[in-house]
């Protein structure tokens, strides 16, 4: 039994009372993804399963046996970053850093939400095969990830000018 | 107080008293800043680019580590229970349970804790951070709802965190002072603020408000609020013998280790707490219990310890902003001119800390009231220690002034900024001194263009777009330049042109690295490559809190002290076959590398070969700056002009900020691309302290009853448009760089702009914060 993650299998724990997060951070030591609440109120830990953005501190370990995650870790190295790193940097995204992994995280899945046609409390319409880009769509869809200091409109720059990079 | 006491504080008041005079009355140039920083004409070099962050890579990439992330061998995790009741005893407290629960070590208590000293409590001694002065789990006395009773240390945080849920306890209850109205009405008392009372007179204000024209008078209150840091609190520590190694979450790394060293009576030295990357602070991160606490435990278990506080424990164990009561009054003759300013009212704190908010503090320089009544008054009650809250003082205090400033305006018939602007004071109307810069009024004029202040309608309720009314309001934004006593810093200038600077200061996400290698760079005339800014550690010189906005200013002070010394150094190793022979030290400064004469730089010399003749590897110097006396020589703050456009529902009452602006005037802004963001991020949490952000306090039991982030509502993406942000860029000739601190000054005079914003748009004053939809149906 193990958990894809980065594209390297690790042993589910011993422990079902596990949460994915802990796991991640305790046990393999992979600690750029954050605990800001342990309870899904600050998306600190957001992480992508299968490509689909989940707060990694609801998430017991023992469920995700051989599914792929993939963690900020997995996304870029500081030596070798996403562009959407790139971006958060060039655009002031962050100040202290700490939620800023799972801001990166849930916004790679996000897009891929859009892209998707997945919709959200400010889509007009439901039907919609792709939810077009936009500032509000954004703010709304981001809104679970706190960021105390107030990084937020870096954050939605940065977003705005990886969304195309981040979507193909 | 003792009469013993009053006697040594009248002492001790007598004594600052003449010491401010004679530093009032000092010529300019026998005081820090006198002769303005060398660095505030230098125009095109690196100060003032707009740097990305140094430490930018690591932290998108989730590489750059916090207090909970540093491995250390043989670790175990805690786990902390809390009392349920205000005040009282322990009655009872059943571990066993929790003792036999698998993967225990250890269950610490008041029943085997070890002897511990109390921790000196913040502002009582130079060096000292402890926010409460409870003795840690030392005897079976309750002094809040919410105090840590025992602690669990297991294998796994799981284990831990079951083997606390067997823990069984029962308490003898005392009546506690939880009610805030209650202990008013039995009395209160003055309050001090840093040895100072919190008191100001100037003239009969009360008589000159009988007599105005024109006045208004009116009560604002503000709730509990809760810093709320996204990184919880957390500490990763060993002991090696005697010593205590401590990975931190810290704004305060030398006074929080002096502290824990007086706590387990060892010397400082001993005590080595590290904190490179802090998860937001805003306050909260100094010295609290959890760090005894996990100190102590993990001497008893010979273990090392990782303890992350719970979002719930932080609320607990870590102190908040102290709720207040504020009666503003003003008088005016028509023309605007204020003739009486009355700020007064009641704030709570506890027995254990002295922390009352002083909400009088923006007042004091704001207005040339030609009578002022500034004062504070406490309570004490049996809840958590209330502490520094970012801008404690001017967040909530802006919001009343700034309210009834507003208020006056509607009822003289002025526009709101004209009537700012009408008592734009020429000097410090309460202690007289000289502003040390002061260009409020072009911040006010430069924003009002930027904004488009003059679409605002002076009626409310006047502009209407489908189902959301529109207004505009606007605030004055102030906040002091600090600069505490005890900064000192350290040069290493090596023989291949690198400097490393050393300060024990902090980055909480301030931009500090980045900033400070931007003007070391400058200082030294090197690229910023060639510079490496070591900080967060407690073993490096000087004592800097990252508080009160002061960091830039005290890094600054204590990096040219250090610098000063470096060049006289250098001018001793080049001697007599350098082209610098005979140059005294203010007559060189840092360029290309190396030092050259000021008038002359062809007169240059390389600092490699300045090293190099004199057969030197490297060379370092360390230096003290001189006490803080500018800010007794000068009236020092900085200054906003806050601008916001509400939308309120008229079906719902759902306020919105749909506009804000903040046209700032803080001195030379050092990268703007890190300012802005500091700005932006004060505004954004004075726009939870304007619409949601409150800590729930419940009256009967003392309990906080919104722990967590789900309940407690701090700003998300879409309650934040756009901010904008603009400055003067006006250097302040008496500060280090002519810059002055950015932190906090965000935060200030946003609450009013939104209210008075809101009150524009309907009609509706909202005086008690925050101003959530119930308010406005």
């Amino acid at each position: 039994m193990s958990i894809n993650v980065n594209g390297a299998p690790i042993a589910l724990p011993q422990d079902p009372r596990m949460s994915l997060l802990d796991l991640l951070r305790e046990q393999e030591h992979l600690s750029g993804t954050k605990k800001g609440c342990n309870q899904g109120a600050c998306g600190a830990c957001t992480i992508l399963v299968n490509g689909e953005r989940i707060l990694s501190c609801l998430a017991l370990a023992v469920q995700y046996d051989g599914q792929e995650i993939t963690t900020i870790e997995g996304l870029g190295s500081a030596d070798d970053l996403h562009p959407i790193q790139r971006a958060f940097v060039q655009h002031d995204g962050f100040q202290c850093g700490y939620c800023t992994p799972g801001q990166i995280c849930s916004a790679v899945g996000m897009i891929a939400e859009l892209q998707r046609g997945v919709p959200s409390h400010v889509t007009d319409d439901l039907g919609d095969e792709a939810i077009a880009f936009s500032q509000e769509e954004v703010r709304e869809r981001m809104s679970g990830n706190l960021c105390r200091r107030g990084a937020y409109n870096g954050i939605i720059d940065a977003i705005t000018e990886s969304v195309a990079e981040v979507a193909q | 107080m003792s009469l013993i006491e009053s006697g040594k504080a009248l002492a001790q008041g007598l004594m600052q008293g003449a010491m401010a005079k004679a530093v009032a009355l000092a010529p300019d140039s026998w005081i820090p800043g006198g002769e303005p920083d060398p660095l505030i004409r230098h125009q095109h070099g690196s100060i003032g680019k707009p740097v990305s962050r140094i430490d930018g890579p690591l932290k998108v990439a989730g590489a750059a580590p916090f207090a909970a992330e540093f491995p250390m061998a043989d670790m175990v995790y805690a786990a902390i229970a809390y009392s349920s009741v205000a005040r009282g005893r322990i009655a009872s407290l059943d571990v066993a349970a929790a003792e036999a629960a698998p993967g225990v070590v250890l269950v610490m208590s008041h029943h085997n804790a070890p002897r511990l000293k109390p921790a000196p409590l913040f502002m009582s001694d130079p060096k000292a951070a402890a926010g409460d002065s409870i003795p840690v789990m030392q005897d079976d006395a309750i002094c809040w709802n919410g105090q840590p009773i025992a602690v669990v240390l297991a294998a796994t945080q799981e284990q831990a965190d079951h083997a606390k849920s067997l823990i069984r306890v029962t308490y003898e209850a005392e009546a506690a002072d939880t009610d805030f109205e209650a202990a008013i009405a039995a009395g209160t008392k003055p309050s001090q603020f840093m040895g100072q009372p919190l008191h100001d007179k100037l003239g009969d204000a009360e008589k000159a408000l009988a007599k105005a024209p024109v006045s208004i008078e009116a009560d604002y209150r503000t709730p509990r609020h809760n810093h709320n840091p996204i990184e919880l609190h957390a500490v990763t520590l060993a002991w090696d013998g005697d010593t205590l190694r401590i990975h931190d979450a810290q704004q305060a790394v030398a006074h929080s280790a002096w502290t824990l060293a007086q706590v387990f009576d060892l010397q400082p030295e001993q005590i080595l707490i590290t904190s490179p990357y802090v998860g937001g602070g805003f306050g909260s991160k100094t010295l609290w219990q959890h760090h005894i606490i996990a100190a102590a435990a993990a001497r008893m278990a010979q273990r090392s310890v990782r303890l992350m506080l719970t979002r719930e424990g932080v609320y607990r164990t870590v102190g908040g902003r102290s709720l207040t009561q504020q009666h503003v009054a003003l008088g005016a003759e028509e023309d605007g001119t204020l003739t009486a300013l009355i700020h007064r009212g009641v704030t709570a704190k506890t027995a254990h800390n002295v922390m009352p908010e002083p909400f009088i503090l923006p007042t004091r320089s704001a207005y040339a009231a030609r009578t002022m009544l500034l004062d504070v008054q406490q309570v004490e009650l049996d809840m958590i220690s209330n502490t520094f809250m970012r801008a404690p003082g001017e967040a909530v205090g802006t919001f009343a002034l700034e309210c009834a400033m507003d208020e006056l305006a509607e009822k003289l018939g002025m526009d709101p900024i004209d009537l700012r602007l009408r008592n734009e004071p020429e000097k410090d109307p309460i202690s007289g001194l000289p502003f040390s810069s002061r260009h409020i009024a072009q911040a006010w004029r430069d924003g009002a263009t930027r904004f488009g202040w003059d679409a605002r309608s002076a009626v409310p309720a006047a502009r209407r777009e489908g189902e959301w009314l529109v207004g505009l309001g606007c605030a004055t934004a102030t906040y002091p330049y600090y600069r505490m006593p005890g900064g000192a810093a350290r040069i290493t200038l090596s023989r291949e042109g690198e400097a490393t600077i050393d300060i024990a200061a902090h980055e909480m996400g301030m931009g500090t690295s980045t900033a400070q290698t931007q003007v070391a760079a400058e200082r030294l005339g090197l690229p910023m490559e060639r510079i490496r800014f070591n900080y967060g550690d407690s073993t490096l010189p000087g004592l800097v809190l990252a508080g009160g906005s002061q960091q830039t200013a005290s890094i600054g002070a204590a990096v040219i002290a250090a610098y000063n010394k470096l060049v006289a150094e250098l001018l001793a190793l080049a001697g007599n076959d350098s082209p610098l022979a005979g140059l005294k030290p203010d007559e060189v400064g840092s360029q290309d590398g190396g030092l050259a004469k000021l008038d002359d730089p062809s007169r240059h010399e390389s600092y490699a070969s300045i090293l190099n003749r004199a057969q030197r590897a490297a060379i370092s110097v360390e230096a003290e700056p001189p006490q803080p006396l500018e800010t007794m020589h000068w009236s020092m703050h900085s200054h906003g002009a806050m601008f916001c456009e509400a939308r309120v529902n008229v079906v719902t009452g759902e306020p919105r900020v749909t506009r804000f602006l903040g046209s700032f005037d803080c001195g030379r802004i050092l990268n703007p691309k890190t300012a802005a963001s500091q700005f932006r991020g004060g505004i954004i949490m004075g726009l939870g302290l304007a619409l949601m952000e409150e800590t729930q306090f419940d009256e009967r039991s003392g309990r906080i009853m919104n722990p967590s982030l789900a309940e407690y509502h701090v700003p998300v993406h879409m309650d934040v448009p756009e901010i904008d942000v603009m400055w003067t860029d006006i250097p302040d000739p008496h500060t280090p760089m002519g810059a002055r601190g950015i932190g906090e000054i965000g935060i200030t005079g946003t609450g009013a702009a939104v209210a008075n914003a809101i009150y524009n748009a309907t009609g509706k004053r909202v005086r008690d914060l925050p101003i959530t939809l119930d308010k406005l149906l």
